[in-house]
């Protein structure tokens, strides 16, 4: 069979899967699409917020991220996971048996305030919009490379598929799906990654692997890569950051924005108990530490594999001759992700780092110029290829990147629509709208972000490659804050709670356009985003924990000066502290 | 529920409290361990490289595991000893 005809076996094989188990799971009332009835287990909820939660960023981009800049890019790796830790404690278990649908929901109630939930959906729609666009674009990239098809063609099936499940079963659909995306998904990460392993160190778990002796050269295998790699010019992958304020700030960034994010705690609504809220997290971060702990020796060991592509004879020797290229480079030429441009015009690859430092190394080995451009993306589903692993591996890789996409983007979308048929429509424009009617507009409202979210994905704006610094700074800068005063403090109100979501907001994107243009449009950047123009060395990255300490400051600042909350806010408050009486909250 | 019983303030405290300690060492590992106090820790080597590498990459998130599972089994028994727990 031919490597297109297994392709299709396995992505279409796992998009029936994910047809039938939402024909399975359709949804019934509103609590069935919102929140999936409220009765699913915590193991199984945090195995779909794994799904829900690891992104096509998480599977194709973040080891290749890694490969790059090595121990400096730990702070995706600790942000993306710390997070957790926030959720399971400040936030999952209390809003949990706030017993309502939506996050804007909880912001209305808390601080009594229609403007407050405003701001909220806001937030949200901004912060979710631009994470499903890259889960859009991402999945036309895994269907052009693997089935043959452009990415425009690929992002449609990919909607239609997403639009079936979502739109019949709501939340209920999503998360058996995301069960079954997650499974796909980590089986597809796993093998190729123990398999490298094995080839390299003879470790089959390639988290110890990382820690062990390279079988070729019999150095630890970090120590190999750090010569490698500095033998051509590149830093040491294991050197420390120059600025470890900018990097403390960006890891919190990411751990706060994670805990902020409304795709994720609503996928805490659907567990039957409090308890259960606070297991779930737990189950969620063993979940997605399968992934996250194998992803740093992907990472390594795909840099090392690649070196060793170009350089098999070493580095001291010449690189390997263009003629001779493998199979796999030539395959990824097509797509345009990896160039091959031969400046010195001796048919060789030179691959090293084109520095000044590197400058007289290079001009006396009559190098003109680093000559092979490769995509970060491409490592991770051109790892099996690397390693010469069959041609099902390959087939797996498809499809698990694709569920990867898929599974974020149905809960981003859900996140989305629920906040235009519930906090907006049922919450403000027809209060009186029946359970069956919020249904149908919910629907609706779900199959409208998907074409929306396809279109952007085909076209994508200039802000959809800031995914890094809108979601996470908004939800860091915005919502985070909003939602741990409203639960561990009784005195912040209603002008507080605004005063200091709309603060961190401004402060937050304020700093961030000035670096990367207004709204994102090229040429209108104050300053060049560079480190030297970074106020003490905060890189727009990581701004918005700083915004966070800013929304924080206003809304106690400004509560304090202003009206106590009403006693039957403070009273549910008290309500929210304590887990009895769990079950019979959600049924209103 | 008992809303401002001063059985209810105490439940309050005691979670507070565990939540404190599993933040500190959430800080600990992750800011402190990984990032801050990675250079007095470059003696110890692991692997080709040195503890604070394997805190930034793996050690924190094993970390994280545990303090979740340790927070959600203390808060269970919390739950108990102060009558607020689920039915």
């Amino acid at each position: 069979m031919s490597q297109f005809g297994i392709n299709i076996l396995f992505v279409g094989g796992s998009f029936l899967l994910y047809i039938i188990i939402a024909i399975w799971a359709k949804a019934g009332s509103t609590k069935d699409f919102y929140v999936a009835g409220g009765g699913v287990h915590p193991v199984i909820n945090g195995m779909a917020i794994g799904a829900d939660w690891m992104s096509a960023a998480s599977f194709i981009s973040m080891a290749g991220i890694i490969a790059a800049s090595g121990y400096a890019s730990s702070a995706y790796l600790m942000g993306w996971t710390g997070g957790y830790v926030l959720l399971a404690m400040l936030l999952a278990p209390y809003l949990r048996k706030f017993g309502k649908f939506t996050v804007p929901e909880f912001i209305g109630d808390r601080f009594y305030s229609k403007n407050a939930r405003l701001v909220a959906v806001v937030c949200l729609i901004v912060a979710s919009l631009t994470y499903v666009i890259g889960q859009m674009a991402g999945a036309g990239v895994a269907f052009s490379r693997f089935l043959e098809v452009d990415s425009t063609t690929g992002l449609m099936i990919a909607a239609v598929v997403i639009f079936i499940y979502s739109v019949l079963g709501g939340m209920k659909g999503i998360t058996y799906t995301q069960v079954a995306q997650y499974v796909v998904l980590i089986i597809a990460y796993t093998i190729p990654a123990v398999f490298i392993s094995l080839q390299l160190t003879g470790n089959p778990i390639p988290a110890l692997g990382l820690f062990s002796t390279h079988i070729d050269s019999g150095m630890p295998i970090l120590d190999k890569l750090n010569q490698v790699i500095t033998d051509v010019g590149f830093n040491e992958y294991t050197a420390d950051v120059d600025s470890h304020l900018n990097m403390v700030l960006f890891t919190l960034t990411l751990m706060i924005g994670t805990a902020g994010l409304p795709h994720v705690i609503i996928r805490f609504f659907t567990v039957p108990k409090v308890a259960d809220a606070r297991w779930s997290a737990g189950w969620a971060l063993v979940f997605i530490a399968l992934l996250y702990l194998t992803a740093p020796a992907v990472a390594s060991m795909a840099r090392l594999n690649l070196m060793n592509t170009i350089y098999p004879e070493g580095t001291s020797v010449e690189p390997i001759e263009y003629e001779n290229r493998p199979n796999w480079v030539k395959e990824w030429e097509v797509t345009g992700l990896i160039k091959f441009v031969d400046k010195n015009e001796d048919g060789r690859i030179q691959l090293y780092n084109d520095s000044p430092a590197f400058k007289d190394k290079a001009d006396a080995r009559g190098w003109k110029g680093n000559e092979l451009d490769v995509n970060r993306d491409i490592l991770v589903l051109a790892n099996p290829e690397i390693a010469n692993l069959p041609g099902w591996v390959i087939g797996l890789i498809a499809a698990g990147g694709l569920a990867a996409a898929l599974s974020t983007a149905a809960g981003l979308l859900l996140a989305i629509s629920s906040a235009i048929s519930h906090d907006l429509i049922k919450g403000s424009i027809n209060p009186g709208i029946t359970d069956k009617g919020e249904l149908l507009a919910a629907r609706i409202s779900m199959g409208v972000a998907i074409v929306l979210a396809t279109y952007l994905g085909a076209n994508p704006p200039g802000f959809a490659a800031q995914v890094v610094a809108l979601a996470f700074g908004i939800a860091a800068a915005s919502l985070f804050p909003a939602l741990m005063m409203g639960i561990f403090s009784k005195r912040i109100n209603n002008v507080g709670a605004i005063a200091g979501m709309l603060c961190g907001l401004a402060f937050t994107l304020t700093y961030i356009f000035v670096y990367k243009g207004w709204f994102f449009i090229p040429g209108t950047a104050n300053l060049a985003d560079t480190p030297e123009n970074w106020v003490f060395g905060i890189s727009p990255l990581s701004i918005g924990a700083i915004g966070a300490m800013v929304n924080f400051a206003v809304a106690f600042a400004v509560a304090n000066v202003t009206e106590e909350p009403p006693i039957e806010i403070q009273e549910l408050v008290e309500s929210v502290r304590y887990p009895r009486g769990a079950s019979q909250a959600q049924d209103h | 529920m008992s809303g401002h019983s001063y059985d209810a303030e105490k439940y309050w405290k005691a979670n507070l409290r565990l939540i404190f300690g599993s933040l500190i060492i959430w800080a600990l590992v992750s800011y402190g361990f990984a990032i801050v106090l990675r250079p007095m820790l470059s003696s110890i080597a692991i692997g080709g490289t040195d503890l604070g590498f394997w805190f930034a990459q793996q050690g924190s998130i094993l970390t994280f595991i545990a303090l979740i599972f340790h927070y959600a089994w203390r808060m269970n028994r919390i739950d108990k000893k102060f009558g607020v727990d689920e039915e």
